[in-house]
């Protein structure tokens, strides 16, 4: 069985694949890739299933050492990758020998996607390889990696290389990031004051939710009665400086609801690093379902170019 | 019979939408809710994802590949369905029809006070009640769960003698034990985990009331009717080695 050994964790970097689904009811989060088509289309370019595990890595990734040959992707924020000190470029399947991957620093967003042929091949808990940070299950061991970690790998291609190899093509799924996050205003007096202001991302945002700092919206404090919440809820707490939550999001919540970022927008939030000025536009649902159609149609059809281009290698 | 409270369809997310019933924790409202959601179980659209009851809604998560017009029309439908048979008498106790284990009554066992229930006894004083009658009364109690939330397999209690609400503590502790009975406002729930709150602590179960890794991993679901009976130490002791002996 081939292992990975964890020589440096990166600053938080997790086993997620398409996340939990069904679960709700039971107060479990979604959890799962913050952007799944980047996390899918990682695992298309090493010839995985769409829903094998992948490192989800946040702003600088991991080192990396494989005692076997792998066929690797790096999908998202561009990284600044090494193999023994040979760059590795991302959106392309890249054939290691055995060796270390010093993956660095990333640029241009928060958030990368490597996906290993085989797959990060740990145990699945409730339908899902995803680690739930908060509820310290799934992925590995409910955390994120640590130094010293060895993680199993599951069955891929077998290669058999004893030099690093790339094609000349790679993909760029990245999304305009000038354009203002959409959203679908809830009927609440605050709700559309979002996107007369400017807002900036703070520090302390994590994959539970994205914090925004700005001039505060008028809150009427406090909790209200605990209703459902999702990813993309756009929370207004007692400070006035609005949540929109993500993956890790908890199910419930008490605060106002602002409306919600609209789902073809959500793989964005996921490269916001903190400081980013960010800007919102209210969209109504006929323009969400549009825009999520849209999105679909473009993954699915870097998806075909993929294989196109894995086909004729 | 009262007329059922009325519902409006919001949108939760571009593959949720929110079904509510009013803007109060009521029992009414959440029977309302644990009730719509019985109902679209057992008519199980394809396009239907996950159901969470909540106090006062219920979140509905469709497929997100599925028009979420074409939802919401299903949606109101069954909604004027469910709103015209009013008459018909549908279920509309939380407990009856929201899920198959629904009908029983789960008697969790809990020791009371000592160390596994530090706020018993400020509980009792501020309440103006010895701590053995704050006791006998949070047992005589038949709860609701009204929904799971906060944290995974937490229960938020419905039905708690209003005469037992007590405030938030001012300073949430950082660590609170898994299995602590407790009392936050006019609720009352249990922690399934370890972990930080500001809840009043009554006492402990040796139940594991969450564990991923079960089939059914939460030991309660939403809309079961709850009792709490006291045990002693030695009952604790017995039945928390039952459970590490069964995970």
């Amino acid at each position: 069985m081939r292992q990975l050994h964890v020589l440096s964790p990166g600053l938080q970097t997790t086993v997620q694949d398409h996340g939990r689904s069904g679960w709700r009811h039971l107060g479990i989060a979604h959890a799962g890739a913050l952007d799944s088509d980047a996390a899918r289309l990682a695992n298309r370019l090493v010839g995985n299933d769409a829903s094998a595990a992948v490192f989800e890595l946040t702003l600088r990734g991991p080192t990396l050492r494989f005692d076997a040959p792998a066929r690797i992707a790096i999908v998202g924020a561009s990284a600044s990758a090494r193999f023994e000190g040979e760059r590795v470029g991302g959106g392309r399947p890249v054939d290691l020998p055995a060796g270390t991957l010093e993956i660095g620093s990333l640029r241009g967003g928060a958030r990368a996607w490597l996906a290993i042929d085989g797959g990060i091949d740990v145990a699945t808990v409730l339908g899902s390889r995803s680690t739930d940070l908060r509820g310290g299950f799934g992925g590995w061991q409910g955390r994120a990696l640590r130094a010293g970690d060895v993680l199993p790998l599951g069955v891929g291609l077998r290669l058999d290389t004893d030099t690093p190899h790339a094609p000349a093509w790679w993909i760029d799924p990245a999304h305009d990031s000038h354009e203002p996050i959409r959203y679908r205003p809830s009927a609440h007096p605050a709700a559309t004051a979002l996107a007369r202001r400017g807002w900036n991302v703070s520090a302390s945002s994590n994959r539970q939710g994205l914090r925004l700092q700005g001039l505060a919206l008028a809150s009427p404090g406090g909790d209200g009665v605990s209703e459902p919440v999702a990813p993309g809820t756009i929370q207004l707490p007692a400070d006035g400086c609005p949540i929109v939550l993500l993956a890790d999001a908890q199910t419930v919540g008490g605060y106002t609801k602002l409306g919600h970022v609209i789902a073809a927008d959500l793989p964005r939030l996921a490269q916001c690093v903190p400081g980013q000025p960010l800007h919102f536009a209210p969209v109504d649902g006929a323009t969400a379902y549009r825009l999520a159609c849209a999105a679909r149609t473009r993954i699915a059809r870097i998806g075909v170019m993929i294989d196109a281009r894995l086909a004729a290698v | 019979m009262s007329p059922r409270p009325a519902c409006d369809i919001e949108a939760l997310a571009d593959d949720a939408w929110l079904l509510r019933f009013g803007d109060r924790i009521d029992p009414e409202l959440n029977a309302a809710a644990h009730a719509m959601a019985a109902r679209l179980r057992a008519s199980n659209p394809s396009w239907l994802r996950d159901l969470v009851p909540a106090f006062a809604s219920l979140g509905v998560f469709f497929d997100a590949a599925e028009d979420p017009a074409r939802v919401h029309e299903a949606l109101r439908a069954l909604i004027d369905d469910v709103q015209a048979s009013a008459e018909l008498r549908l279920p509309l106790h939380a407990g009856e029809g929201a899920n198959s284990s629904a009908a029983n009554v789960v008697e969790i066992p809990v020791l009371y006070g000592g160390e596994h229930g530090p706020d018993l006894e400020s509980s009792a004083i501020e309440l103006g009640l010895a701590p053995d009658e704050l006791v006998r009364r949070h047992t005589a109690g038949d709860y609701t769960v009204a929904m799971i939330g906060f944290a995974p397999g937490f229960p938020y209690l419905s039905g708690l003698d209003p005469a037992l609400a007590l405030p938030r503590l001012a300073t949430p502790r950082a660590r609170v034990d898994a299995g602590s009975v407790a009392i936050g406002g006019a609720q009352t729930g249990i922690y399934p985990r370890e972990s930080p709150g500001g809840w009043r602590l009554l006492g402990r179960t040796p139940w594991v009331l969450f564990d991923a890794t079960r089939e059914r991993p939460s030991r309660l679901q939403p809309g079961d009717r709850v009792r709490f009976v006291a045990i002693d130490a030695a009952e604790f002791e017995r039945i928390a080695a039952q459970q590490d002996a069964a995970s």
